[in-house]
């Protein structure tokens, strides 16, 4: 069994290799870390195996004048900060875990907290990829060679082609500490103000709401802004190494109930006790709360969870964003703190998921009712003109999905150019695209 | 330290020799492709802390004439050598070598004989410095013979009893041979199997592989667990090996 990180399993399993121009061949899907939460890490039914790239994580290159990098797919975005956080250096852009691979933040097109300045990590910063397209051919591709090829593979789910190797630019970082600045926030209205304000003024900003809460408390949470420090702010004080705990065991799936779930949030809120707080953070912290605890998707138990993300249109406004909040609290979506996000121009990445306006991801346990939350869910999104990340969705149905994808066809035109007869395919591409299992 | 490693682009190798390029070793790689070790050559350039260049020679342990050869370019680029690591071995399956004998055959020659070689060049050249560190990857396998691993077990334990014997003879001579017994470690070569319980990650191999170097411990399991594992193993009466699947 094999299963992506909201561990809905299905019959599968892992081949790793550390040559994936040689493993590339015969592959139907690569997979890095698993990080993805639903199924687009997950082979098809008639290919039960993927090929896990997390060993072929070679640095091929490093300039260290301009920053200019060239590593194996399966190199980590942690390994990547383990060896050059310290030395002054940092990826452009960085999801909100460090378990990733570079071809996985490619195929997602990944995005963060600084996505209203620099937009997403592949379409927007990777200068150059190696590729093994489906007809056997190795292919370089970057946004001036073969664009299609390029825009197609930057949040393609892998779907165009085995990425082998992935060239972009480290940045510069003053200091590898973050200056901080967080807010406790009582609704979603001002929240919405504070998201606003707090993204002029700084590169990283996400929010924390807690859905549970109603009426005017609706929407309230903390909102946690930040940028490099200055070496004078951090005087020399040296980067911590980070302990991390690890989840045991799997928690009966009783044990995420509503109750437990609201009594969190609410502490959570309280526990940031002054309106305001501001100083220096630990990158980790900052950027990767989460992956404190290792296996932490342990927690949701034996039947698992989805992660639901969706980007609301900045036309649907503050509106859409309450609508789809009491929608989501009427249907009893428990969900642990809602991350929120102000998010800033589209990419050229074909499928690429971000949208101006607002990002919300809440995770759901697996219920008998989930597909059906899922469902409700998307109608809504549907009508506001807005769409889902595929790096997070089990459930969508592929109604749903062109319903929301005006993009699609491009995808497919290209897909049918450089796999004519989808060979490269996953669980998820089976279920949205209707590829043959 | 000055240190040339023989299997130091794939495995545990990659991750040994990744630890101490990152800690600021000096590391020169022998191996037999010449496109795999100019790109780990690279790999560990960018990890090292100076951004030192990673030199590299051709080294087949399929043969023994390119030994002596590869070691005196190692010697050349590094101006001395103070530690040897061997971490190259081939693997096949019991099944795969009952079933075709020239298979057992090239086995018991590269993991046994040509390793013991290849060790006897790298001894004359530490003792001839001095001494120096001789570190060689043995295996869990090599501590008593094992139905799913007889061939292979075998290889090893005449590996582990040779590098055993040298460190008695050449330990006054200022000669440390570390013998690494890995057991199942999560690497391209098991990549098939299934791991068992214990299995182990070769960033902790090499964590654990480096201090043994620095203090030279002449015996390293790894994960550590294995040495209680195999001292259990070892002590299992004879019927019950015949009874039991591993």
């Amino acid at each position: 069994m094999i299963a992506g990180w909201g561990n809905l399993a299905v019959p599968g399993r892992e081949r790793l290799s550390e040559q994936l121009e040689r493993a590339s061949a015969e592959a139907v899907l690569c997979r890095g870390l698993g990080r993805s939460y639903g199924d687009s890490s997950l082979p098809p039914a008639g290919h039960p195996e993927v090929l896990g790239t997390r060993l072929a994580d070679r640095i091929v290159a490093f300039d260290q004048e301009s920053g200019r990098i060239r590593a194996e797919a399966g190199l980590s975005l942690f390994e990547l900060n383990r060896l050059f956080l310290r030395r002054g250096w940092f990826v452009p852009v960085t999801p909100g875990t460090q378990f990733v691979t570079l071809g996985g933040m490619v195929a997602a097109d990944v995005h963060g907290k600084n996505h209203h300045v620099e937009g997403c990590f592949g379409s927007d910063h990777v200068l150059g990829l190696k590729m093994r397209l489906a007809s056997g051919e190795l292919v370089e591709c970057g946004p001036e060679r073969e664009p299609e090829l390029f825009t197609a593979t930057c949040g393609g789910m892998g779907l165009l082609g085995h990425v082998l190797e992935v060239e972009f630019e480290l940045r510069r970082i003053p200091s590898p500490w973050i200056a901080s600045e967080s807010r406790r926030i009582g609704g979603i209205d001002q929240f919405l103000e504070a998201l606003k304000d707090a993204s002029a003024r700084y590169p990283y900003v996400v929010g924390w709401i807690d859905c549970l809460s109603r009426g005017p408390s609706m929407g309230r949470g903390i909102l946690d802004a930040g940028r490099w420090a200055t070496a004078e702010e951090a005087a020399g004080r040296a980067l911590p190494t980070t302990r991390r705990l690890t989840f045991p065991m799997m928690l009966p799936s009783w044990a995420l109930g509503r109750p437990s779930v609201r009594a969190f949030n609410t502490a959570y809120y309280w526990k940031h006790a002054q309106q305001l707080r501001r100083g220096l953070r630990h990158p980790d912290s900052f950027f990767y709360p989460l992956d404190m605890i290792l296996h932490w998707n342990r927690m949701y138990g034996r039947r698992g969870f989805t992660q639901y993300q969706c980007v609301i249109p900045a036309a649907a406004g503050a509106e859409g964003v309450r609508r789809f909040l009491e929608l989501l609290s009427s249907k009893g979506g428990a969900s642990f703190l809602a991350v929120i996000k102000d998010c800033g121009a589209e990419s050229r990445g074909i499928l690429s998921f971000p949208l101006p306006g607002i990002s919300i991801a809440l995770d759901i346990a697996v219920r008998d009712d989930t597909q059906a939350l899922v469902d409700t869910l998307n109608e809504a999104l549907i009508t506001m003109g807005g769409r889902i990340y595929l790096a997070k969705d089990a459930f969508t149905r592929a109604a749903h999905f062109r319903a929301m994808e005006p993009r699609l066809e491009r995808f497919l035109a290209a897909r049918a150019r450089f796999d004519p007869a989808r060979r490269i395919r996953s669980a998820q591409s089976v279920r949205l695209l209707g590829d043959r299992p | 330290m000055r240190v040339t490693i023989l299997g130091g682009t794939h495995g545990m190798g990659r991750a040994l020799a990744r630890r101490l390029a990152e800690r600021g070793d000096q590391v020169f790689l022998l191996g037999i492709e010449p496109e795999e070790l100019a790109r780990s050559a690279a790999d560990l350039q960018a990890r090292s802390p100076t951004q030192a260049a990673v030199g590299a020679a051709l080294c087949d342990l399929a043969d023994p004439s390119t030994f002596a050869p590869a070691l005196a370019a190692a010697a050349a680029a590094l101006g001395e050598i103070e530690c040897v690591i061997v971490t190259a071995a081939i693997f096949a399956t019991q099944e795969a070598m009952e079933a075709d004998v020239t298979r057992a055959e090239a086995l018991l020659r590269l993991d046994f004989t040509n390793t013991v070689v290849f060790c006897e060049h790298a001894r004359g050249l530490l003792l001839g410095r001095g001494g120096g560190t001789l570190c060689v990857f043995s295996s869990v396998a090599g501590d008593r013979g094992r139905k799913p691993v007889i061939l292979y077990g075998a290889a090893k334990a005449g590996l582990s009893a040779y590098l055993e014997g040298l460190d008695h003879k050449f330990h006054a001579q200022g000669l440390r041979v570390v013998c690494v017994k890995p057991g199942f470690v999560k690497t391209g070569m098991t990549a098939g199997l299934r791991p068992p319980p214990f299995a182990g990650e070769p960033e902790a191999v090499a964590r654990q592989v480096a201090r043994a170097i620095d203090r030279g411990t002449p015996v390293v399991y790894t994960p550590g667990i294995w040495r209680w594992v195999m001292l259990a193993i070892r002590w299992l009466p004879r019927f019950v090996m015949r009874k039991i699947g591993f």
